[in-house]
């Protein structure tokens, strides 16, 4: 099928189509989220007609990539590929999660659907556990608000201690808003406020144990808080993205393994199995999204309910 | 309607319109992950809202989205009625 490590993953990333580009001393923001949320035409609102698409080399999935002109400075907005979740079940996912965690966007943009909100924070909440350089971007406000569902964005930047923008990208309402946000978080990345998950006793103390030895050994821009989870949890599609981006297998790293095998025990001690710490982890994210949806969202009427019958995902 | 796993039934079994929480998962690996990942977890609502004629598969209210499941995943969801 021609999809191999090379060509998919970090690999492609590595052929630096994109980091050159930011040389050029254009900021890179990237346009992720959940399918079906009006990303596309989001992207298109940004970018007008200086929008190109671009295959990437290798790749059946494309990523379109144009330029958006905002107060005399130029972004090179990239859409791409939608995705659920950054523990990637498939190809386009896996680029979208390669993208984000090591493409080094200077700004990510999560754009979330308004009218399910608790369903697309999945997303937002997993990505900012990778960097604080994110942008919520709730689109379809005015879907949202035909059917009664108002959402207090005040309060959810607050809870998710990152900038949140409604749009409505099909009639270009909240674009500029967007743009600022946007500008702001990359000219001068303010204090690092976003929320962060914290997964129970057990699973912390094996994080505090694993994080030293991590740090030391990833570069900066890679948080070490989330690669010591995707450790513990034995993530092996996303330690070999990883592994590639590196050039260097951290898992062999002896400081490294010794501590995994250390925190290993002591999850084992708990009695907290691979499979388990990653249903654990999930389920963390999710609590945490339906809190943070209930505090935000307001439904007049059987607003969820009541909606049209749109299936929003095939699952195959 | 049987009750198979001390009142638990498989997700393919609830009728439509009935409301009923998940209480476990018994799929594994990356299906198991696709399921958390639509926020299929324990204590999740969800109800059948409507059926391909040919009883396959069926849409589900999750969280607020319309999800269609085939019956081989639904089955590996374990839900108690409410």
């Amino acid at each position: 099928m021609g999809l191999t490590g090379r060509s998919t993953g970090a690999g492609l990333l590595n052929c630096r189509g994109i980091h050159t580009q930011n040389e050029s001393e254009q900021l890179i923001v990237a346009l992720a989220g959940n399918p079906n949320v009006g990303k596309s035409t989001l992207f298109n609102g940004l970018t007008g007609l200086n929008q190109h698409t671009g295959n990437w080399p290798g790749k059946t999935v494309t990523g379109a990539r144009g330029i958006c002109r905002h107060k005399d400075k130029s972004y090179v907005m990239v859409d791409i590929p939608g995705t659920y979740s950054l523990m990637a079940n498939s190809a386009e996912e896996e680029v979208a999660r390669d993208f984000i965690c090591f493409g080094r966007p200077d700004v990510t943009v999560i754009v979330a659907d308004a009218t399910c909100l608790e369903r697309n924070l999945n997303l937002a909440l997993q990505t900012t556990e990778v960097t604080g350089r994110v942008v919520l971007c709730v689109n379809l406000m005015d879907e949202a608000k035909k059917k009664k569902i108002s959402i207090d964005l005040e309060l959810l930047s607050r809870r998710l201690g990152i900038p949140a923008v409604g749009t409505s990208a099909r009639s270009k309402k909240g674009l500029d808003a967007l743009m600022e946000a946007i500008a702001a978080l990359a000219e001068e990345p303010p204090a690092d406020k976003r929320l962060r998950i914290t997964y129970g006793d057990e699973i912390e103390a094996a994080v505090s144990l694993l994080k030293p030895a991590v740090a030391d050994a990833l570069p900066e821009h890679i948080d070490s808080r989330w690669v010591s989870l995707r450790l513990l949890e034995g993530d092996v599609k996303l330690l070999a993205s990883l592994s590639s981006h590196l050039s260097r297998d951290l898992t062999v790293d002896p400081g490294i393994s010794q501590k995994l095998e250390e925190a290993g025990a002591l999850l084992n001690h708990t009695d907290i199995g691979r499979d388990n710490l990653r249903d654990m982890m999930v389920t963390r994210i999710v609590k945490t999204c339906e809190s943070v949806a209930r505090e935000v969202v307001t439904v007049k009427k059987e607003g969820y309910a009541e909606r049209d019958h749109r299936i929003d995902r095939f699952l195959t | 309607m049987n009750n198979l796993y001390n009142g638990q039934i498989p997700l393919n079994m609830l009728p439509v319109g009935k409301k009923a929480v998940v209480t476990s998962l018994t799929s594994d690996g990356v299906n198991r992950r696709r399921m958390l990942d639509l926020g299929i977890i324990d204590g999740t609502e969800i109800e059948p809202l409507y059926k391909n004629p040919s009883g396959n598969p069926v849409a589900y209210l999750i969280r607020g989205a319309v999800i269609a499941l085939r019956s081989d995943a639904s089955e590996r969801i374990l839900v108690s009625i409410l």
